[in-house]
């Protein structure tokens, strides 16, 4: 089966910059621009732009808004305003998990959800089946957006400065809506990097004239490589290794987002009762290698010479400049300071079970 | 233009081998260390163990992929490029300079089988 790929508004100017282009998520995206590492340290110190136009928008509207909403989200959508943003997951009734997101809360009876660009179709088919009990109009607007992320240290100033955009009235998870070149946009004090940081969701249009304007002021562009090197560092899960439908958020210990107790519960609301009251079988863990050998993706974790999980996501973290990863592993062995070890091709490397957080993330709370 | 040197042995899996007499110093190609990118780690063998041609012997790693290093020849493990376990970066930096293992031949006959410079010129295309 071959599907056509997509591409992003900027996918002309990616091209043009040189960028090194691949597929992820049924789009052809850019993985870097200079290099990794270069890219990387540009949001740890400065700021970075990246192109996040493959995420996916949909807008929940009507009277049953937020009683739908917190049904289908294992965060709890009462506890925050309007104009404050909740991070979250959607769950299959056994826990699994359809996709991680994050809802704008723009109203009582409007919110605004962010997907994966890798679960759009799949999404958008079971919020449109959920939604069939509820009297809400569901919304699907990837099409009509464009999204940059503006990222680091420097993030407010460049939004300011280079952009026109002021963003010192928002504080960490808020967002605003305004007008730009005479349409509404929205921008939210997010990001999926550890550090301060924006996300602008606009026509498109508007996307590839903020993107030339940063380009033009030096702001560094990042690419997807980056991406991932960022988040990982500051313990964030990536939907298809951390989470997954066999991984539900209380496997990977992101239980601080599942609201077990909210009113109307929500669908997988009582396998993650269950789960967190018996304990999954797999919990994800931290592990710091000795050595510099890099832990990749699907490599083995064994307990002594028995295999008890794999790696979901390694690196040699750039900012720490240690090896480290996260791993699935069997809940018996999975204690802070156990020593495992990992399997790199022919040879086994020690390593310790840590926190997941291998960077503190720098936010503007 | 990646840089090619005459007078070296070129496998398939962008690997070369210089020899000196009963001896081959083997490394990835400039070709290789560009399409890799900045070398962060390189799993190399040690003294004494055996290389066979065509088969796995470490890896060089960018901070992205680990991308398996093919052994070219068969023989054994003299020297392994220590200087490569605190800065890997050195492959980028010169790939042909920066060797990563020295082996003894066990057969050089072997050798008849890898192309040459011009040879493995055409192979990437340049």
């Amino acid at each position: 089966m071959t599907e056509e790929i997509k591409i992003t508004c900027l996918h002309d100017r990616h091209v043009a910059q040189g960028a090194l282009m691949s597929p992820f998520a049924g789009y052809d995206m850019p993985i870097q621009y200079v290099d990794i590492t270069t890219e990387h340290n540009a949001v740890r110190q400065k700021v970075g732009v990246f192109d996040v136009s493959h995420m996916g928008e949909v807008e929940i509207t009507g009277p049953e808004a937020a009683k739908f909403t917190n049904y289908i989200f294992t965060n709890d959508i009462n506890t925050i305003k309007n104009g404050q943003i909740l991070y979250g997951m959607m769950l299959y009734p056994d826990g699994g998990t359809v996709d991680d997101l994050l809802v704008y809360r723009v109203d009582d009876n409007d919110y605004f959800l962010v997907i994966n660009a890798a679960n759009i179709d799949k999404d958008v088919a079971w919020i449109m089946e959920q939604a069939k009990n509820f009297d809400v109009k569901v919304d699907h607007q990837s099409e009509l957006y464009g999204q940059i992320a503006v990222q680091g240290p420097d993030a407010e100033k460049t939004m300011g400065e280079v952009l026109g955009i002021d963003t010192t009235d928002l504080t960490f998870y808020t967002f605003k809506k305004l007008e730009y070149d005479g349409k509404t946009i929205i921008v939210s004090r997010t990001g999926y990097t550890g550090e301060d940081g924006f996300e602008v969701y606009a026509d498109p249009a508007i996307i590839c004239k903020m993107w030339d304007m940063l380009m033009e002021a030096g702001v560094q562009p990042c690419g997807l490589g980056c991406r991932d090197t960022l988040r990982f560092e500051a313990g964030l899960p990536l939907y298809g290794d951390e989470l997954t439908p066999e991984i539900s958020p209380i496997a990977a210990t992101f239980g601080m987002f599942v609201k077990l107790d909210k009113e109307g519960g929500f669908i997988g609301r009582d396998a993650c009762a269950q789960q967190k009251a018996e304990g999954t079988p797999k919990k994800l863990v931290g592990l710091e290698l000795e050595g510099k050998a890099i832990p990749r993706h699907g490599y083995d974790v064994l307990d002594g010479d028995k295999v008890v999980g794999y790696i979901t996501t390694g690196y040699h973290s750039i900012t720490l400049d240690k090896s480290v990863a996260f791993a699935l592993v069997d809940r018996a062995v999975g204690a802070l300071g156990n020593t495992l070890n990992v399997q790199i091709r022919k040879k086994v490397f020690p390593a310790t079970v840590v926190k997941k957080r291998f960077y503190t993330p720098n936010y503007k709370k | 233009m990646s840089k090619i040197i005459d007078g070296l042995y070129y496998s398939e899996s962008h690997e070369y081998v210089k020899v000196e007499g009963d001896f081959g110093f083997i490394g990835i190609t400039d070709f290789a260390q560009h399409e890799l990118g900045n070398v962060v780690y390189v799993d190399m063998p040690e003294v004494d163990d055996e290389v066979t041609a065509g088969e796995e012997f470490g890896a060089v790693e960018s901070v992205k992929a680990a991308s398996d290093l093919m052994s070219p020849v068969s023989g054994t493990v003299v020297e392994v490029n220590e200087a490569l376990e605190d800065e890997p970066g050195l492959i980028n930096k010169d790939a042909f300079e920066n060797w990563i293992i020295k082996v003894e031949l066990s057969d050089k006959s072997e050798l008849d089988g890898l192309m040459d410079a011009a040879a493995y010129k055409d192979m990437i295309g340049e």
